[in-house]
Protein backbone atom coordinates (compact mmCIF):
# COMPACT_ATOMS: atom_id res chain seq x y z
CA UNK A 1 0.00 0.00 0.00
CA UNK A 2 2.81 2.50 1.08
CA UNK A 3 4.38 2.04 -2.42
CA UNK A 4 2.33 2.63 -5.24
CA UNK A 5 1.14 5.71 -2.81
CA UNK A 6 4.79 7.02 -2.54
CA UNK A 7 4.99 6.54 -6.68
CA UNK A 8 1.54 8.71 -7.05
CA UNK A 9 2.96 11.35 -4.69
CA UNK A 10 6.61 11.33 -6.48
CA UNK A 11 4.62 11.80 -9.40
CA UNK A 12 2.42 14.36 -8.66
CA UNK A 13 5.78 16.61 -7.44
CA UNK A 14 7.51 15.77 -11.06
CA UNK A 15 4.57 16.71 -12.83
CA UNK A 16 4.15 19.85 -10.71
CA UNK A 17 7.72 20.73 -11.43
CA UNK A 18 7.08 20.56 -15.32
CA UNK A 19 3.57 22.18 -15.56
CA UNK A 20 5.06 24.99 -13.12
CA UNK A 21 3.61 28.19 -14.61
CA UNK A 22 1.21 29.43 -12.29
CA UNK A 23 1.92 30.15 -8.63
CA UNK A 24 -0.83 28.01 -7.70
CA UNK A 25 1.08 24.84 -8.51
CA UNK A 26 3.16 25.41 -5.89
CA UNK A 27 0.75 26.23 -3.44
CA UNK A 28 -1.12 22.98 -4.19
CA UNK A 29 2.43 20.76 -3.82
CA UNK A 30 2.20 22.57 -0.81
CA UNK A 31 -1.19 21.44 0.12
CA UNK A 32 -1.36 17.91 -0.72
CA UNK A 33 1.96 17.68 1.53
CA UNK A 34 -0.44 18.62 4.47
CA UNK A 35 -3.54 16.55 2.88
CA UNK A 36 -1.27 13.78 1.23
CA UNK A 37 -2.21 10.80 3.44
CA UNK A 38 -5.96 12.09 3.39
CA UNK A 39 -6.71 12.55 0.09
CA UNK A 40 -5.24 9.16 -1.41
CA UNK A 41 -6.89 7.42 1.30
CA UNK A 42 -9.95 8.29 0.19
CA UNK A 43 -9.80 7.41 -3.41
CA UNK A 44 -9.76 3.86 -4.39
CA UNK A 45 -9.69 5.13 -7.93
CA UNK A 46 -5.72 5.16 -7.08
CA UNK A 47 -5.56 2.11 -9.24
CA UNK A 48 -6.53 3.91 -12.75
CA UNK A 49 -3.93 6.85 -11.28
CA UNK A 50 -1.82 3.86 -10.75
CA UNK A 51 -1.55 1.99 -14.02
CA UNK A 52 -1.72 5.65 -15.51
CA UNK A 53 1.31 6.65 -13.45
CA UNK A 54 2.87 3.76 -14.47
CA UNK A 55 2.37 3.49 -18.27
CA UNK A 56 3.67 6.93 -17.74
CA UNK A 57 7.01 5.19 -15.78
CA UNK A 58 7.01 2.60 -18.30
CA UNK A 59 7.00 5.28 -21.58
CA UNK A 60 9.40 7.27 -19.34
CA UNK A 61 11.92 4.13 -19.04
CA UNK A 62 10.92 2.95 -22.59
CA UNK A 63 11.89 6.09 -24.39
CA UNK A 64 15.55 5.44 -23.83
CA UNK A 65 16.66 4.06 -26.81
CA UNK A 66 16.28 0.36 -28.10
CA UNK A 67 18.41 -0.77 -30.30
CA UNK A 68 17.56 -0.79 -33.48
CA UNK A 69 16.76 -3.40 -35.59
CA UNK A 70 19.07 -4.81 -38.54
CA UNK A 71 16.15 -4.00 -41.44
CA UNK A 72 15.41 -0.28 -40.14
CA UNK A 73 17.67 2.74 -41.54
CA UNK A 74 18.54 4.20 -37.86
CA UNK A 75 20.52 0.47 -37.73
CA UNK A 76 22.90 1.70 -40.86
CA UNK A 77 23.20 4.89 -39.77
CA UNK A 78 24.78 4.10 -36.57
CA UNK A 79 27.81 3.00 -38.72
CA UNK A 80 28.17 6.23 -40.11
CA UNK A 81 28.07 8.39 -37.18
CA UNK A 82 31.68 9.97 -37.77
CA UNK A 83 33.05 12.93 -38.44
CA UNK A 84 35.51 14.03 -40.72
CA UNK A 85 38.28 14.39 -37.71
CA UNK A 86 37.25 11.24 -36.81
CA UNK A 87 38.29 9.47 -40.04
CA UNK A 88 41.23 11.36 -40.75
CA UNK A 89 42.62 10.05 -37.56
CA UNK A 90 41.78 6.46 -38.04
CA UNK A 91 43.28 6.97 -41.07
CA UNK A 92 46.51 8.56 -39.67
CA UNK A 93 46.80 5.89 -37.25
CA UNK A 94 46.32 3.55 -39.31
CA UNK A 95 49.69 4.52 -41.08
CA UNK A 96 51.82 4.85 -37.97
CA UNK A 97 51.62 1.81 -35.33
CA UNK A 98 51.96 2.58 -32.24
CA UNK A 99 53.03 -0.34 -29.86
CA UNK A 100 51.28 0.93 -26.95
CA UNK A 101 48.02 2.34 -28.57
CA UNK A 102 45.58 -0.54 -29.88
CA UNK A 103 43.74 0.63 -33.31
CA UNK A 104 40.39 -0.86 -31.87
CA UNK A 105 40.93 0.49 -28.29
CA UNK A 106 42.13 3.95 -28.77
CA UNK A 107 40.74 5.11 -32.22
CA UNK A 108 37.54 2.95 -32.43
CA UNK A 109 36.56 2.88 -28.95
CA UNK A 110 33.90 0.38 -29.31
CA UNK A 111 32.21 3.13 -32.63
CA UNK A 112 33.36 1.11 -35.48
CA UNK A 113 32.38 2.59 -38.95
CA UNK A 114 31.74 1.60 -42.13
CA UNK A 115 32.38 4.62 -44.27
CA UNK A 116 36.19 4.57 -43.96
CA UNK A 117 36.59 0.59 -45.14
CA UNK A 118 33.93 1.44 -47.68
CA UNK A 119 35.46 4.44 -49.87
CA UNK A 120 39.07 3.27 -49.24
CA UNK A 121 38.41 0.20 -51.15
CA UNK A 122 36.65 2.13 -53.85
CA UNK A 123 39.12 4.14 -54.00
CA UNK A 124 41.79 1.76 -53.93
CA UNK A 125 40.44 0.24 -56.67
CA UNK A 126 39.80 3.00 -59.02
CA UNK A 127 43.07 4.14 -58.33
CA UNK A 128 44.60 0.76 -59.15
CA UNK A 129 42.69 0.60 -62.45
CA UNK A 130 44.09 4.22 -63.30
CA UNK A 131 47.91 3.80 -61.96
CA UNK A 132 47.72 0.34 -63.58
CA UNK A 133 46.86 2.29 -67.25
CA UNK A 134 49.30 4.94 -67.24
CA UNK A 135 52.12 2.45 -66.02
CA UNK A 136 51.11 0.76 -69.36
CA UNK A 137 51.16 3.82 -71.60
CA UNK A 138 54.06 5.03 -69.96
CA UNK A 139 56.31 1.77 -70.78
CA UNK A 140 55.30 1.63 -74.01
CA UNK A 141 54.73 5.49 -75.11
CA UNK A 142 58.26 5.04 -77.10
CA UNK A 143 57.13 1.65 -78.85
CA UNK A 144 56.88 2.03 -82.13
CA UNK A 145 53.83 -0.30 -81.91
CA UNK A 146 51.94 1.57 -79.87
CA UNK A 147 48.32 1.90 -79.03
CA UNK A 148 46.63 3.24 -76.59
CA UNK A 149 43.85 0.93 -74.86
CA UNK A 150 42.21 1.88 -71.55
CA UNK A 151 41.93 -1.55 -70.33
CA UNK A 152 38.72 -0.77 -68.65
CA UNK A 153 37.84 -4.32 -67.78
CA UNK A 154 40.99 -3.89 -64.91
CA UNK A 155 38.68 -1.46 -62.68
CA UNK A 156 36.29 -4.94 -62.26
CA UNK A 157 39.08 -7.20 -61.44
CA UNK A 158 40.47 -4.49 -59.01
CA UNK A 159 37.53 -4.05 -57.35
CA UNK A 160 36.38 -7.25 -57.19
CA UNK A 161 39.54 -8.45 -55.61
CA UNK A 162 39.92 -4.94 -53.11
CA UNK A 163 36.47 -6.13 -51.44
CA UNK A 164 36.80 -9.57 -51.69
CA UNK A 165 40.12 -8.83 -49.14
CA UNK A 166 38.36 -6.45 -47.06
CA UNK A 167 35.25 -8.38 -45.97
CA UNK A 168 36.20 -12.17 -46.44
CA UNK A 169 39.34 -12.08 -44.91
CA UNK A 170 37.40 -10.36 -41.77
CA UNK A 171 34.90 -12.30 -41.86
CA UNK A 172 37.37 -15.34 -41.48
CA UNK A 173 39.54 -13.68 -39.08
CA UNK A 174 36.54 -12.91 -36.74
CA UNK A 175 35.17 -16.49 -37.37
CA UNK A 176 38.31 -18.23 -36.14
CA UNK A 177 38.70 -15.98 -33.26
CA UNK A 178 35.47 -16.82 -31.71
CA UNK A 179 36.17 -20.23 -32.28
CA UNK A 180 38.88 -20.05 -30.32
CA UNK A 181 37.33 -17.99 -27.80
CA UNK A 182 35.11 -20.52 -27.46
CA UNK A 183 37.76 -23.23 -26.83
CA UNK A 184 40.02 -21.10 -24.47
CA UNK A 185 38.22 -18.90 -23.03
CA UNK A 186 40.97 -16.13 -22.41
CA UNK A 187 41.54 -15.34 -25.69
CA UNK A 188 39.49 -11.88 -26.68
CA UNK A 189 37.47 -11.22 -29.54
CA UNK A 190 36.44 -8.10 -31.68
CA UNK A 191 33.20 -7.46 -32.62
CA UNK A 192 32.86 -8.63 -36.68
CA UNK A 193 32.35 -4.78 -37.69
CA UNK A 194 35.76 -3.27 -35.68
CA UNK A 195 37.84 -6.32 -37.63
CA UNK A 196 36.00 -5.15 -40.31
CA UNK A 197 36.80 -1.70 -40.04
CA UNK A 198 40.36 -2.18 -38.85
CA UNK A 199 41.51 -4.06 -42.28
CA UNK A 200 39.59 -1.66 -44.56
CA UNK A 201 41.87 0.99 -42.86
CA UNK A 202 45.00 -0.86 -42.84
CA UNK A 203 44.39 -0.60 -46.64
CA UNK A 204 44.31 2.94 -46.67
CA UNK A 205 48.40 2.71 -46.97
CA UNK A 206 48.08 0.96 -50.49
CA UNK A 207 46.93 4.33 -51.84
CA UNK A 208 49.86 5.80 -51.82
CA UNK A 209 51.78 3.23 -52.65
CA UNK A 210 50.15 2.42 -55.85
CA UNK A 211 50.30 5.93 -57.21
CA UNK A 212 54.35 5.93 -56.47
CA UNK A 213 54.43 2.78 -58.49
CA UNK A 214 54.17 4.36 -61.35
CA UNK A 215 57.46 5.41 -61.21
CA UNK A 216 59.09 2.56 -63.27
CA UNK A 217 62.43 1.77 -61.63
CA UNK A 218 61.90 -1.92 -60.40
CA UNK A 219 63.80 -1.66 -57.24
CA UNK A 220 62.21 1.66 -55.94
CA UNK A 221 58.66 -0.27 -56.51
CA UNK A 222 59.83 -3.38 -54.61
CA UNK A 223 60.90 -0.61 -52.02
CA UNK A 224 57.38 1.05 -51.38
CA UNK A 225 55.84 -2.42 -52.09
CA UNK A 226 57.64 -3.86 -48.87
CA UNK A 227 57.93 -0.34 -46.57
CA UNK A 228 53.83 -0.69 -47.35
CA UNK A 229 53.46 -3.82 -46.00
CA UNK A 230 55.64 -3.87 -43.27
CA UNK A 231 53.68 -0.43 -42.18
CA UNK A 232 50.14 -1.59 -42.48
CA UNK A 233 51.49 -5.24 -41.53
CA UNK A 234 52.45 -3.99 -37.91
CA UNK A 235 49.08 -2.12 -37.52
CA UNK A 236 47.17 -5.67 -37.80
CA UNK A 237 49.90 -7.33 -35.42
CA UNK A 238 49.75 -4.52 -32.82
CA UNK A 239 46.00 -4.58 -32.64
CA UNK A 240 45.65 -8.34 -32.48
CA UNK A 241 48.18 -9.28 -30.75
CA UNK A 242 46.83 -8.59 -27.43
CA UNK A 243 43.71 -10.98 -28.37
CA UNK A 244 46.10 -13.79 -29.18
CA UNK A 245 48.61 -13.57 -26.51
CA UNK A 246 46.61 -15.94 -24.08
CA UNK A 247 46.42 -18.56 -26.41
CA UNK A 248 48.95 -21.19 -27.45
CA UNK A 249 52.23 -20.23 -28.85
CA UNK A 250 51.29 -22.57 -31.92
CA UNK A 251 48.13 -20.89 -32.78
CA UNK A 252 49.20 -17.36 -32.08
CA UNK A 253 52.21 -17.70 -34.29
CA UNK A 254 50.47 -19.65 -37.40
CA UNK A 255 47.43 -16.59 -36.64
CA UNK A 256 49.62 -13.66 -37.10
CA UNK A 257 51.93 -14.95 -39.66
CA UNK A 258 48.58 -15.93 -41.76
CA UNK A 259 47.31 -12.27 -41.45
CA UNK A 260 50.88 -10.82 -42.39
CA UNK A 261 51.21 -13.30 -45.55
CA UNK A 262 47.27 -12.77 -46.64
CA UNK A 263 48.10 -8.71 -46.62
CA UNK A 264 51.43 -9.20 -48.20
CA UNK A 265 50.04 -11.60 -50.88
CA UNK A 266 47.69 -8.95 -51.60
CA UNK A 267 50.30 -6.21 -52.28
CA UNK A 268 52.87 -8.66 -54.28
CA UNK A 269 49.31 -10.21 -56.36
CA UNK A 270 48.37 -6.34 -57.42
CA UNK A 271 51.80 -5.25 -58.07
CA UNK A 272 52.33 -8.32 -60.57
CA UNK A 273 48.62 -7.99 -62.31
CA UNK A 274 48.44 -4.30 -62.69
CA UNK A 275 51.82 -3.00 -62.99
CA UNK A 276 53.13 -6.14 -65.56
CA UNK A 277 56.62 -4.58 -66.70
CA UNK A 278 55.89 -5.52 -70.41
CA UNK A 279 58.64 -7.37 -73.04
CA UNK A 280 61.67 -4.81 -73.87
CA UNK A 281 62.20 -3.13 -77.14
CA UNK A 282 65.07 -5.65 -77.50
CA UNK A 283 63.18 -7.87 -79.16
CA UNK A 284 61.29 -6.39 -81.79
CA UNK A 285 61.38 -9.09 -84.10
CA UNK A 286 58.59 -11.25 -82.33
CA UNK A 287 56.53 -8.38 -81.21
CA UNK A 288 55.95 -7.07 -84.71
CA UNK A 289 54.07 -10.11 -85.95
CA UNK A 290 52.54 -10.35 -82.74
CA UNK A 291 50.81 -6.76 -83.48
CA UNK A 292 50.13 -7.04 -86.87
CA UNK A 293 48.19 -10.15 -86.03
CA UNK A 294 44.41 -9.65 -86.30
CA UNK A 295 41.09 -11.20 -84.41
CA UNK A 296 41.98 -14.75 -85.18
CA UNK A 297 45.60 -14.39 -83.74
CA UNK A 298 44.17 -12.50 -81.07
CA UNK A 299 44.87 -15.13 -78.47
CA UNK A 300 48.33 -15.79 -79.48
CA UNK A 301 49.13 -12.58 -78.71
CA UNK A 302 47.54 -12.17 -75.12
CA UNK A 303 48.56 -15.87 -74.41
CA UNK A 304 52.36 -13.92 -75.28
CA UNK A 305 52.22 -10.83 -73.34
CA UNK B 1 -7.31 33.79 -12.63
CA UNK B 2 -6.36 33.39 -9.11
CA UNK B 3 -10.01 33.11 -7.65
CA UNK B 4 -10.24 30.20 -10.33
CA UNK B 5 -7.80 28.86 -9.13
CA UNK B 6 -8.29 28.81 -5.48
CA UNK B 7 -11.53 27.46 -6.47
CA UNK B 8 -9.96 24.59 -8.17
CA UNK B 9 -7.73 24.12 -5.07
CA UNK B 10 -10.60 23.45 -2.90
CA UNK B 11 -11.75 20.58 -5.39
CA UNK B 12 -8.22 18.92 -5.56
CA UNK B 13 -8.55 17.90 -1.96
CA UNK B 14 -11.26 15.90 -2.55
CA UNK B 15 -10.69 14.42 -6.13
CA UNK B 16 -7.29 12.43 -6.42
CA UNK B 17 -4.07 13.91 -6.55
CA UNK B 18 -3.31 13.52 -10.47
CA UNK B 19 -6.81 14.33 -11.78
CA UNK B 20 -6.72 17.83 -10.16
CA UNK B 21 -4.04 18.92 -11.50
CA UNK B 22 -5.40 19.15 -14.70
CA UNK B 23 -7.54 20.97 -13.59
CA UNK B 24 -5.46 24.11 -11.86
CA UNK B 25 -3.20 23.98 -15.89
CA UNK B 26 -7.03 24.44 -17.80
CA UNK B 27 -9.49 26.89 -16.82
CA UNK B 28 -12.78 26.32 -16.96
CA UNK B 29 -13.73 29.77 -17.73
CA UNK B 30 -12.18 29.56 -21.23
CA UNK B 31 -14.00 28.06 -23.65
CA UNK B 32 -11.55 26.56 -26.48
CA UNK B 33 -12.76 27.69 -30.00
CA UNK B 34 -11.20 28.37 -33.13
CA UNK B 35 -11.11 26.65 -36.53
CA UNK B 36 -9.38 23.89 -37.41
CA UNK B 37 -7.90 24.00 -40.88
CA UNK B 38 -5.41 21.61 -42.32
CA UNK B 39 -2.75 22.97 -43.87
CA UNK B 40 -3.10 21.72 -47.64
CA UNK B 41 -0.90 21.74 -50.81
CA UNK B 42 -1.24 24.92 -52.34
CA UNK B 43 -4.36 24.06 -55.26
CA UNK B 44 -2.77 25.34 -58.18
CA UNK B 45 -5.41 26.01 -61.52
CA UNK B 46 -3.93 22.64 -62.01
CA UNK B 47 -7.14 21.48 -59.96
CA UNK B 48 -9.45 22.99 -62.19
CA UNK B 49 -9.19 20.93 -65.23
CA UNK B 50 -6.59 17.22 -64.65
CA UNK B 51 -3.42 17.28 -67.04
CA UNK B 52 -4.41 14.13 -68.65
CA UNK B 53 -7.11 15.73 -71.16
CA UNK B 54 -4.02 18.11 -73.00
CA UNK B 55 -2.85 17.82 -76.04
CA UNK B 56 0.17 15.57 -75.54
CA UNK B 57 2.26 18.65 -77.27
CA UNK B 58 1.74 20.28 -74.19
CA UNK B 59 2.95 17.68 -71.97
CA UNK B 60 5.70 17.03 -74.32
CA UNK B 61 7.07 20.88 -74.11
CA UNK B 62 6.36 21.65 -70.70
CA UNK B 63 8.67 18.49 -69.55
CA UNK B 64 11.22 20.16 -71.50
CA UNK B 65 10.96 23.04 -70.51
CA UNK B 66 11.89 22.03 -66.83
CA UNK B 67 14.72 19.33 -67.95
CA UNK B 68 15.99 22.95 -69.62
CA UNK B 69 15.49 25.23 -67.02
CA UNK B 70 17.59 22.58 -64.18
CA UNK B 71 20.39 22.35 -67.24
CA UNK B 72 20.81 26.07 -67.43
CA UNK B 73 21.09 25.85 -63.15
CA UNK B 74 23.55 23.34 -63.45
CA UNK B 75 25.49 25.49 -65.96
CA UNK B 76 25.57 29.14 -63.83
CA UNK B 77 25.31 27.35 -59.94
CA UNK B 78 23.89 29.53 -58.33
CA UNK B 79 21.87 28.90 -54.69
CA UNK B 80 18.68 28.41 -56.63
CA UNK B 81 15.58 25.39 -55.15
CA UNK B 82 14.33 25.03 -58.71
CA UNK B 83 16.97 22.04 -58.92
CA UNK B 84 16.20 20.73 -55.52
CA UNK B 85 12.14 20.99 -55.15
CA UNK B 86 10.98 19.66 -59.15
CA UNK B 87 13.63 17.21 -59.25
CA UNK B 88 13.09 14.74 -62.27
CA UNK B 89 14.98 11.88 -63.68
CA UNK B 90 14.53 12.93 -67.15
CA UNK B 91 17.20 14.48 -67.69
CA UNK B 92 19.72 12.31 -66.01
CA UNK B 93 18.62 9.76 -68.30
CA UNK B 94 19.24 11.48 -71.80
CA UNK B 95 22.40 12.67 -70.06
CA UNK B 96 23.96 9.39 -69.23
CA UNK B 97 22.26 7.64 -72.54
CA UNK B 98 24.19 9.57 -74.54
CA UNK B 99 27.39 9.64 -72.73
CA UNK B 100 27.22 5.64 -72.82
CA UNK B 101 26.53 6.40 -76.57
CA UNK B 102 29.08 8.69 -76.97
CA UNK B 103 31.47 6.93 -75.01
CA UNK B 104 31.57 3.68 -77.86
CA UNK B 105 33.26 2.45 -80.62
CA UNK B 106 36.11 3.18 -78.96
CA UNK B 107 39.12 0.77 -80.14
CA UNK B 108 41.18 -1.13 -78.77
CA UNK B 109 43.52 -4.56 -79.84
CA UNK B 110 41.67 -7.40 -77.76
CA UNK B 111 38.04 -6.78 -77.02
CA UNK B 112 38.86 -6.66 -73.15
CA UNK B 113 41.12 -4.36 -73.48
CA UNK B 114 38.64 -1.90 -75.01
CA UNK B 115 37.26 0.93 -73.27
CA UNK B 116 33.75 1.03 -71.01
CA UNK B 117 31.28 -0.81 -72.88
CA UNK B 118 27.41 0.94 -73.13
CA UNK B 119 26.29 -1.57 -69.89
CA UNK B 120 29.23 -0.56 -67.85
CA UNK B 121 28.92 3.34 -68.15
CA UNK B 122 25.30 2.95 -67.62
CA UNK B 123 25.82 0.99 -64.19
CA UNK B 124 29.06 2.96 -62.74
CA UNK B 125 26.66 6.59 -63.79
CA UNK B 126 23.66 5.27 -62.02
CA UNK B 127 24.87 2.90 -59.24
CA UNK B 128 27.27 5.64 -58.51
CA UNK B 129 24.76 8.00 -58.07
CA UNK B 130 22.18 5.93 -55.35
CA UNK B 131 25.36 4.88 -53.64
CA UNK B 132 26.70 8.53 -52.94
CA UNK B 133 22.95 9.50 -52.25
CA UNK B 134 22.85 6.08 -49.62
CA UNK B 135 25.88 7.29 -48.39
CA UNK B 136 24.76 11.27 -47.92
CA UNK B 137 21.76 10.18 -46.47
CA UNK B 138 23.26 7.78 -43.66
CA UNK B 139 25.83 10.31 -42.84
CA UNK B 140 22.72 12.26 -41.90
CA UNK B 141 21.72 14.41 -44.57
CA UNK B 142 18.09 15.90 -45.33
CA UNK B 143 17.90 15.90 -48.69
CA UNK B 144 15.97 13.52 -49.70
CA UNK B 145 17.13 10.09 -52.41
CA UNK B 146 15.38 11.74 -55.53
CA UNK B 147 16.10 15.20 -55.24
CA UNK B 148 20.31 13.94 -54.55
CA UNK B 149 19.89 11.41 -57.66
CA UNK B 150 18.54 14.12 -59.72
CA UNK B 151 21.32 16.76 -58.68
CA UNK B 152 24.19 14.34 -59.30
CA UNK B 153 22.34 13.29 -62.91
CA UNK B 154 22.31 17.18 -63.96
CA UNK B 155 25.30 17.93 -63.04
CA UNK B 156 26.98 15.42 -65.71
CA UNK B 157 26.25 18.34 -68.24
CA UNK B 158 29.48 19.89 -67.95
CA UNK B 159 31.41 16.29 -68.62
CA UNK B 160 28.67 15.31 -71.74
CA UNK B 161 29.89 18.92 -73.03
CA UNK B 162 33.08 17.54 -72.47
CA UNK B 163 33.08 14.63 -74.44
CA UNK B 164 31.58 15.90 -77.13
CA UNK B 165 34.30 18.53 -77.49
CA UNK B 166 36.91 15.42 -77.02
CA UNK B 167 35.12 13.47 -79.78
CA UNK B 168 34.98 16.79 -81.89
CA UNK B 169 38.63 17.33 -81.40
CA UNK B 170 39.50 13.68 -82.16
CA UNK B 171 38.30 14.29 -85.58
CA UNK B 172 41.33 16.22 -86.01
CA UNK B 173 44.71 14.58 -86.25
CA UNK B 174 46.19 12.75 -83.00
CA UNK B 175 49.23 14.17 -81.28
CA UNK B 176 50.52 15.26 -78.28
CA UNK B 177 48.41 19.18 -78.57
CA UNK B 178 45.58 17.22 -79.25
CA UNK B 179 45.71 15.31 -75.87
CA UNK B 180 46.27 18.51 -74.35
CA UNK B 181 43.35 19.86 -75.57
CA UNK B 182 41.50 16.73 -74.45
CA UNK B 183 42.81 16.92 -70.85
CA UNK B 184 42.43 21.06 -70.41
CA UNK B 185 38.53 20.58 -70.99
CA UNK B 186 38.40 17.51 -69.03
CA UNK B 187 39.48 19.08 -66.11
CA UNK B 188 37.78 21.80 -66.26
CA UNK B 189 34.57 20.17 -66.69
CA UNK B 190 35.54 17.77 -63.91
CA UNK B 191 35.61 20.67 -61.91
CA UNK B 192 33.05 22.70 -63.06
CA UNK B 193 31.03 19.33 -62.51
CA UNK B 194 32.20 18.56 -58.98
CA UNK B 195 31.81 22.36 -57.87
CA UNK B 196 27.87 22.68 -59.41
CA UNK B 197 26.74 19.40 -57.22
CA UNK B 198 28.59 20.14 -54.06
CA UNK B 199 27.09 23.61 -54.12
CA UNK B 200 23.79 21.80 -54.41
CA UNK B 201 24.55 19.25 -52.01
CA UNK B 202 27.07 20.22 -49.57
CA UNK B 203 24.16 22.36 -47.57
CA UNK B 204 22.15 19.78 -46.69
CA UNK B 205 24.95 17.76 -44.84
CA UNK B 206 25.72 18.21 -41.04
CA UNK B 207 28.61 20.73 -40.78
CA UNK B 208 31.01 18.42 -39.48
CA UNK B 209 30.98 15.56 -42.39
CA UNK B 210 30.85 18.41 -45.27
CA UNK B 211 34.30 16.68 -46.41
CA UNK B 212 33.05 13.01 -45.79
CA UNK B 213 29.99 13.68 -48.42
CA UNK B 214 31.94 15.83 -51.09
CA UNK B 215 34.80 13.23 -51.28
CA UNK B 216 32.38 10.41 -53.38
CA UNK B 217 30.87 12.88 -55.11
CA UNK B 218 34.86 13.79 -56.38
CA UNK B 219 35.69 10.05 -56.64
CA UNK B 220 32.70 9.31 -59.03
CA UNK B 221 33.40 12.76 -61.10
CA UNK B 222 36.82 11.82 -61.59
CA UNK B 223 35.85 8.26 -62.58
CA UNK B 224 33.92 9.44 -65.40
CA UNK B 225 35.91 11.95 -66.60
CA UNK B 226 38.69 9.29 -66.60
CA UNK B 227 37.07 7.68 -68.60
CA UNK B 228 35.88 10.34 -71.41
CA UNK B 229 39.68 11.01 -71.01
CA UNK B 230 41.08 7.51 -72.02
CA UNK B 231 38.46 7.42 -74.74
CA UNK B 232 40.47 6.41 -78.59
CA UNK B 233 38.54 6.28 -81.71
CA UNK B 234 39.13 3.81 -84.39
Amino acid sequence: MAAPQELTFHEFEVATDQLAETPGAAAISSLEELQGHVSLAVDKEDQEDGELVENDQTQLLGGEKQSPKFWTFSYHQSFFDVDTYQVLERIKSSLLPAPRQNFVKHCLRHHPDLYGPFWICATLAFTLAVSSNLSTLLQSWSQSSFSYSPQFHKVTVAGITIYCYAWLVPAALWGFLQWRKGVRERVGCYTFLETVCVYGYSLFIYIPTVVLWLIPISGLQWFFGVLAVSLSGAVLLLTFWPLVRSDTKVVSAVLLTVMVALHALLAIGCKIYFFQSLPSRSVPVTQAPLHQATAPGSSRTSAAS
Amino acid sequence: MAEADELTVGETATKSGFLGLSDVSISEDIPVEGEITVPMASHSQDEDYSTLDEPVRETIIRDLKAVGKKFVHVMYPKKSNALLRDWDLWGPLVLCVSLALMLQGGSADSKEDGGPQFAEVFVIIWFGAVVITLNSKLLGGTISFFQSLCVLGYCVLPLTVAMLVCRLVLLASMGPINFLIRLIVVIAMFAWSTLASTAFLADSQPPNRKALAVYPIFLFYFVISWMILTFTPH
